[in-house]
């Protein structure tokens, strides 16, 4: 009963806060609500049993993604009433497609051969005393050995690309070059000159 | 797990391609003289040899790191050919890229990553890995489009390209997880295997169905075409070379890989699919490419009904032939439009300034005869026109639709063709019978030449490479593999 | 009740207690207070003069650099937890398997150090 009136309040939580994410007129409380959101899809994921996607949500989504948003809305300098005059625009095509994408939902809903017994989930289950996480860390490292490495290929892309499309050096900036400065020698930096004084008579 | 050096060897060619990729990433970030031009050299080398490499690799079937990569004739065939258009790609770019920026060594590199990613594409064996192959394919594809950062129309077709294309990421996410859910894996021998014993479940189908879609953004088939010519419009001119040649081949490899490995039994429930998006493309590519006036636009336009064309020879039922079809199609695809981006980035206008306009081109055949000449070969070629490769492409294509019973759908084929003719033929006249443009000048280097005159040898020549040469035994190898 | 949920009843505890304590500072004002707004109670306030422009001003795009190479490494640290975790029954090929996967990571951080991504300017 607890688990089930936890999932209420979670999945309640989310439609709210999605829909606040959409109609807030500030987009910092938009950003604020979804975080709330992921918080929540935190909460589902524990209620399904997977702690560890649970915390790398709140850590990746919450921690991370969520503060670069945050960044994004500041970096982009808009005006809410030009984002408004925008939607508005779109408005009648938006609404169409989510009333198609809703009646989807109920189709699913009341179609009776989806969740028929005969079409049902085959997935295998597995009894075990492991924690979520073990089981993760016994598959990632071993039996997905190629996947994990070429996730580690996708973030170092990302790295690369995101160095070529924001870094730049301003160039009147002059920077400390330590190696540039140890290795600088009294005999080449300094230069003698004898100097012929002409006394003037 | 001893089996790893074994996998390893075969997977060789990608290994080689990593490792240099990596060794080039530190050469170019340890500020040697002239990095970022060794860098270029270095990476060009290293995609020929890969792509040499993969032809000489032992081509029989081996299902390697848990079965998450199969590697047969049909990914070595076609990852040879995409590694060698990314490098004609890089040659391609060799200078733009050193007048533009010369110290972005960055660029190779992205191309490097990008084809290693179509690499793993097409030789994926399971979900997850076709996942993660897509996206190290289009990551660098998103940072490639707004490279030219200054721009704001490379931002924009940069930021459009990155929405878009997670959203088809996510759409394909969506269906794969489905997937996994009715039939209880993601491995692709599972999947083929719950398929073929049990009826296809609704649940399967719609599954399928997101995943196609998410696929079909890819190759730029119809109803998720619009960011084409937006995005190729606004990227730097090789950068549109780049994702008009070697993505397409890769996404289209991958569709046939997932198309009749692990949904071949879904046959009935795809097929329409396929011939809806082939059509689609073919009149919508043809139609809306008569009004554009931006060549780039117009390439956008042709490469997606040449996207329509050849899934043509998908919506049939496998076979070694068709399969060939579709290889041989999209190979002189590839070479064609190499060609004709080695064409319009060897001119320039007055300023500096790349070709954009097709009124650009008018009466170039008096100043340069033999541009004008091999544009208009490869217009040819894409218009169909008989002794050119682009006709046996169609015809391979067209008879395989024959003999498998879809004379609608040819006819289809054979009279958008004809409309397509017109506006290829058009160029054509642009360049021989218009008013001569003064301000255009030829900027050619060594690589644009060298890559024009290989196109248009292989596309004029076709007849006599095929029939000689062992590509057309090489890609009815890589039909066979298939099944 | 299945016995993750257990573990996790200390939390969901002091959650509803945060939630609780939270709520009673907030309704009860809410609910209470006098509000008698009016134009001038409602204007900007910046030392008794019109604010000069608009409080959403341009940043700077290297805080953005920043962060995207924080999430990087976040990502790269969510894979060591289930690590750490079975470092010991995955034997020498998790190990270095981890230790690629890191190396791959290094490369991109030498990258990002000689480009000079992480000096400030």
């Amino acid at each position: 009963m607890f688990p089930v009136l936890l999932f209420y309040i979670f999945s309640l939580a989310i439609i709210a806060s999605a829909l606040m994410v959409i109609f807030s007129k500030q987009p910092i409380n938009s950003v604020l609500f979804l975080i709330f959101s992921f918080i929540n899809a935190a909460g589902i994921f524990l209620l399904a049993g997977a702690e560890f996607l649970a915390l790398i949500m709140v850590i990746v989504y919450v921690g991370a993604v969520a503060v670069l948003f945050l960044f994004v809305i500041m970096m982009l300098d808009f005006n809410p009433d030009t984002i408004k005059k925008e939607v508005g625009k779109h408005l009648y095509v938006g609404l169409f497609i989510g009333f198609i994408l809703f009646l989807e939902i109920i189709l699913m809903m009341y179609s009776p051969e989806l969740f028929s017994y005969e079409y049902q989930i085959v997935g295998n289950t597995v009894k075990t005393s492991l924690t979520n996480t073990e089981i993760l860390g016994n598959l990632i490292y071993t039996e997905y050995f190629l996947q994990f490495q070429i996730s580690g290929f996708i973030l170092l892309v990302a790295m690369i690309g995101a160095i070529v499309l924001t870094l730049r050096h301003r160039d009147y900036v002059r920077r400390q070059i330590v190696s540039d400065q140890v290795a600088r020698d009294p005999k080449l930096s300094i230069e003698l000159v004898d100097i012929k004084l002409k006394i003037r008579k | 797990m001893g089996s790893l050096l074994n996998d390893s060897l075969v997977i060789a060619p990608e290994l080689f391609l990593i490792v240099s990729a990596i060794i080039l990433l530190m050469l170019g970030s340890f500020k040697v003289k002239n990095s970022a031009k060794i860098v270029l050299y270095l990476s060009t080398i290293t995609l020929f040899f890969v792509s040499f490499l993969e032809l000489i690799m032992p081509w029989d079937i081996s299902i390697i790191f848990n079965e998450s990569l199969i590697e047969n004739s049909f990914s070595r065939f076609t990852k040879s050919i995409i590694f060698m258009s990314s490098a004609f790609v890089i040659i391609l770019s060799s200078r733009w890229l050193i007048r533009y920026d010369e110290k972005a060594f960055e660029y190779p590199i992205l191309i490097l990553f990008s084809s290693l990613g179509m690499a793993l594409m097409v030789s994926a064996n399971d979900l997850i890995t076709l996942y993660l192959a897509i996206e190290l394919q289009s990551l660098p594809l998103y940072v490639l489009a707004s490279f030219r950062r200054d721009n704001i129309n490379s931002g924009e077709a940069g930021i459009k390209y990155f929405v878009l294309g997670a959203l088809s990421s996510s759409l394909f996410l969506f269906g794969a997880s489905l997937v996994y859910g009715f039939t209880g894996s993601v491995e692709f021998f599972e999947i083929s295997k719950v398929t073929s014993y049990s009826e296809v479940s609704a649940g399967l189908v719609v599954g399928i169905v997101f995943i196609l879609s998410g696929l079909i953004f890819k190759i730029s088939g119809v109803p998720f075409h619009m960011w084409t010519p937006d995005v190729y419009e606004g990227s730097a001119t090789p950068v549109t070379a780049f994702f008009a040649t070697a993505p397409k081949m890769a996404a289209m490899c991958m569709l046939v890989n997932i198309l009749y490995g692990p949904f071949a039994d879904s046959f009935y429930s795809w097929q329409q699919i396929i011939i809806f998006v082939s059509i689609a493309s073919m009149a919508l590519g043809s139609f809306a490419a008569i009004k554009q006036t931006n060549i780039k636009r117009l390439l956008a336009y042709s490469s997606i009904a040449h996207m329509g064309f050849t899934l043509i020879a998908l919506a049939l039922p496998l076979s070694p032939s068709n399969i060939q079809a579709l290889l041989i199609y999209m190979l002189i695809y590839l070479m064609a439009n190499l060609g004709v981006f080695s064409c319009i980035m060897s001119l320039e206008k007055s300023e500096g300034e790349s070709v954009k306009d097709i009124s650009d081109l008018s009466g170039i055949s008096k100043k340069y005869p033999f541009i004008a000449f091999s544009l208009s070969i490869f217009m040819f070629s894409f218009a169909g026109i008989p002794p050119l490769a682009g006709f046996f492409g169609k015809y391979l294509i067209f008879r395989s639709a024959i003999e498998n019973g879809l004379f609608l759908l040819a006819i289809f084929g054979l009279l958008i063709s004809v409309i397509g003719a017109y506006y290829y033929i058009n160029i054509v006249k642009v360049v021989y019978f218009d008013e001569s443009n003064s301000s255009i000048t030829k900027s050619s280097s060594k690589g644009l030449s060298i890559t024009n005159i290989a196109c248009t040898i292989f596309i004029i020549f076709f007849i006599i490479i095929y029939t000689l040469s062992p590509i057309a035994e090489l890609a009815r190898l890589a039909g066979i593999s298939i099944n | 009740m299945p016995s993750i949920l257990q573990d996790y009843l200390p939390i969901v505890i002091f959650m509803s207690l945060c939630m609780f304590i939270t709520l009673l500072l907030i309704l009860p004002p809410l609910l209470i207070a006098p509000k008698n707004p009016d134009p001038e109670k409602l204007s900007p306030y910046e030392c008794g003069f019109e604010p000069f422009d608009d409080a959403r001003s341009k940043f700077d795009i290297r805080f953005y650099l920043v962060a995207i190479l924080f999430i990087i490494f976040d990502l790269e640290v969510a894979f060591l937890f289930p690590w750490a975790l079975v470092f010991g029954d995955i034997g020498l090929f998790g190990f270095f398997s981890m230790m690629l996967f890191l190396g791959i990571l290094t490369i991109g951080f030498i990258y990002e150090w000689k480009k000079g991504a992480l000096e400030w300017d």
